[in-house]
């Protein structure tokens, strides 16, 4: 395709109780067809929608947290988090989910999806960016 | 709407997708392949099969170019390319298998 265009989507949001990390999680899913430079990031809140271990069975609403495994299979594998966000919950990235993808330029072997950054790489990542989400 | 399994009826959407994803059983495919004018291969079956496997992993149905990918991978690679899913499931391999299923439509189908 000629003209791939990067697109961001920032996560500010806690998974459940709005509708906006599983919404934005379908967009990123619709948007991938169009096979554009997507990445994604994740700050304040938003760190949390990649928690490993979520259970919603209490809140009956479900537990979508295993389709961010997908998202490698789409070839969207620049998930952001923000260092600082990470670190003012108390959490690391080992309480986060493993995702991975494939890289098919480098014989299909299987790399971090989740790359941990500080905040003020983060702005410059956005800054790059031609179309930014946010949610 | 609903489709007639067995003497029950079990409700669908507009567009023919089961309601109620615990409704599915084999015998669901099979009603609703013969609606179309259709009947299940073993072929069928390793598609319908793949695609449960992936929604109970990721709770999506996924994207057709990420179902061929991933056919193809599984299943080999005479079997990963949309000509060969299209012969199988010529209402379109994400929408017809999905459908027979059991599962919503694929995110971002229109």
């Amino acid at each position: 395709m000629s003209d791939i265009k990067k697109f961001m989507y920032v996560n500010r949001t806690a998974p459940y109780g709005t509708i906006y990390a599983w919404e934005s999680l379908e967009v990123v899913l619709i948007g991938a067809a169009f096979e554009q430079d997507v990445s994604v990031a994740f700050v304040d809140d938003g760190v949390y929608q990649l928690l490993k271990g979520q259970d919603t069975s209490e809140l009956g609403i479900k537990n979508f947290s295993p389709t961010y495994a997908a998202l490698g299979d789409y070839d969207v594998n620049k998930l952001y988090v923000e260092k600082e966000s990470l670190e003012a919950r108390g959490l690391t990235i080992d309480d986060l989910m493993a995702l991975k993808y494939e890289d098919e330029d480098d014989d299909w072997a299987e790399k971090d999806s989740i790359h941990v950054v500080p905040a003020a790489e983060l702005a410059d990542i956005l800054e790059q960016q031609e179309v930014v989400f946010s949610f | 709407m609903g489709i007639d399994v067995g003497g029950k009826v079990l409700e669908t959407d507009e567009e023919g997708y089961l309601a109620n994803l615990n409704d599915w059983e084999p015998a669901v495919a099979e009603a609703m392949a013969k609606e179309d004018g259709t009947e299940l291969g073993e072929f069928h079956w390793e598609v319908i099969n793949f695609l449960r496997e992936y929604y109970e992993e990721y709770q999506i149905a996924p994207a057709v170019r990420v179902l061929t990918k991933a056919i193809g991978k599984k299943l080999g690679k005479d079997k990963g390319n949309s000509k060969y899913l299209y012969e199988l499931f010529p209402y379109g391999p994400g929408k017809q298998a999905c459908k027979y299923a059991g599962l919503p439509k694929p995110t971002g189908c229109v």
